[in-house]
């Protein structure tokens, strides 16, 4: 590999996207023409605004059509040390899409010397999303939501995102994937402006609960084999994630409130 | 039509290196070296917003000295190097080793090739998880490349700087140690550095993924 030397015109500058675009490789392709067969999905993912950030989770499953193709993948991941990003849709894009964001923050600091501000982190997601519309028309569709602390502002912020690369900033909650539609009506009911990070993990988990049990495509936690939604809070303290006991202890609660009061019972 | 004049290639050779090394001797020193939680530079620069010293990669550091703007781009070609290879192939394939190769071809390139020489020496600094598994490599601005494991002088006054160096350095100080010895080695008997003239920077294996640092002064 050569050392990437540009002429002054050529300078791809801090733009990671630009550069590997200049050596010739193209991070989303048009996928013109062609129809997506049953490909793996992620599904749902949740974030929530707390009185010091923002707490983000997501399920571990993925389907192919109505398989389970993976039980334990991960769709949350800490953007840089204060952003995470979480993703719902097609799996392989929307990985190699947080990747390749991932190292875009990076990049930019480095060559800046400056991170970017969260504002210009968000509008860098949804260009990608639009470099991804082609492939998203054909089936490869990646939607995610961002989330980070505004160290200028000193507050959490929320971001959605439509397959065109929209960017909707949410000022409470936001959710994504097949699993949302429940998982939001939870959020919605069970919120306060003044949640501790405790309690936001817990309105998190109940909704992941709900989702997992009214779609098919979200798991909830799988206490057969130990896996747990993933957990993490975004504060001045950067990203962080939640211990797996602790998210076990949310879910145990959860499912025994639930089965007191759902149980079946002979006539 | 004028004939040229013929100039001997010995002579042509000497004369850029001396062109080179008279620009990089403008210039303050900077010095590195392996210290207990990685490898600590520490250059003299009265900006505290035109770094000499910056990161690359999870483990490996960038320093500078001489003429601003071309290590400034050497510094940038290497990022993009680093991040591409970590993007292609996967982070644990970015290593200082080959960079370094990079770098002295394309020093050398220009030494013989370009209209003037690059005044440049530059440093790309390696830790591993292992401590006493430090790499330095210490580049010329001809693409001579020397590999150091305990410390390296950049720079115009460098000879009598390392003898200072030498005198004083002792493998696995600790950072406050190091910045003593560093400073002391940069100002020598006759004159003191304030802290506002030194930059300071870390590659520090305890910090998780990313390890380069900066020490605010």
């Amino acid at each position: 590999m050569n050392l990437p030397y540009f002429a002054p015109g050529d300078d791809p500058g801090p733009d990671f996207a630009r550069l590997v675009r200049s050596t010739g490789a193209e991070p989303f392709p048009p996928a013109e023409g062609i129809t997506a067969p049953e490909i793996t999905h992620g599904t749902t993912c949740v974030a929530v605004r707390y009185t010091n950030g923002v707490v983000m989770a997501g399920d571990r499953r993925a389907t192919a059509g109505n398989l389970i193709s993976h039980r334990s993948i991960e769709k949350v991941f800490a953007a840089d040390r204060h952003s995470a990003v979480a993703i719902a849709g097609a799996a392989g894009p929307a990985v190699e899409m947080v990747r390749l964001f991932q190292l875009q923050l990076e990049h930019y600091e480095k060559v800046e010397g400056s991170p970017l501000s969260l504002e210009g982190k968000a509008n860098q997601l949804g260009q990608m999303l639009r470099s991804n519309l082609p492939a998203a028309m054909s089936g490869l569709a990646v939607v995610p939501i961002f989330a980070g602390f505004d160290l200028a502002r000193e507050s959490g912020r929320l971001f959605e995102y439509d397959i065109t690369g929209g960017r909707y900033e949410e000022s409470d909650y936001a959710a994504t994937g097949s699993g949302s539609l429940h998982a939001e009506t939870v959020i919605k009911v069970g919120y306060r402006r003044d949640m501790s990070a405790d309690e936001a993990v817990g309105l998190l988990a109940q909704s992941l609960f709900q989702a997992a049990d009214a779609d098919s495509a979200t798991g909830g936690a799988d206490t057969l084999r130990g896996i747990f939604p993933i957990f993490a809070t975004i504060s001045v303290d950067g990203f962080e994630r939640v211990a797996d006991d602790i998210v076990g202890a949310k879910f145990e609660e959860i499912s025994e409130r639930f089965a007191a009061n759902h149980r079946e019972v002979q006539p | 039509m004028t004939t040229p004049f013929y100039v001997a290639p010995e002579q042509m050779m000497k004369d850029r290196a001396d062109y080179a090394r008279k620009g990089i001797a403008r210039g303050r020193s900077l010095v590195a070296m392996a210290y207990a939680d990685g490898i600590f530079i520490c250059a003299e620069n009265p900006s505290s917003t035109l770094h000499k010293v910056s990161e690359i990669y999870d483990r490996i550091a960038f320093a500078g000295v001489g003429k601003y703007n071309e290590f400034d781009q050497l510094r940038i070609a290497g990022i993009r190097h680093a991040d591409m290879k970590g993007f292609t192939y996967s982070r644990e394939d970015v290593e200082a080793r080959s960079l370094a190769n990079n770098y002295a071809q394309l020093l050398g390139q220009s030494f013989t090739h370009e209209m003037k020489p690059m005044e440049v020496e530059i440093l790309v600094a390696e830790i591993t998880d292992t401590p006493g598994h430090e790499q330095m490599f210490h580049i010329l601005y001809d693409g001579t490349v020397m590999d150091e494991t305990t410390f390296v002088v950049l720079g115009g006054d460098s000879e009598a700087i390392r003898n200072r160096l030498g005198a004083t350095y002792s493998p696995g100080l600790s950072a406050d140690d190091a910045l003593a010895v560093a400073r002391s080695a940069l100002s020598g008997d006759d004159r003191t550095i304030e802290d506002p003239d030194l930059e300071i920077a870390m590659l520090d294996r305890t910090r998780g993924r990313r390890t380069f640092t900066r020490l605010e002064t």
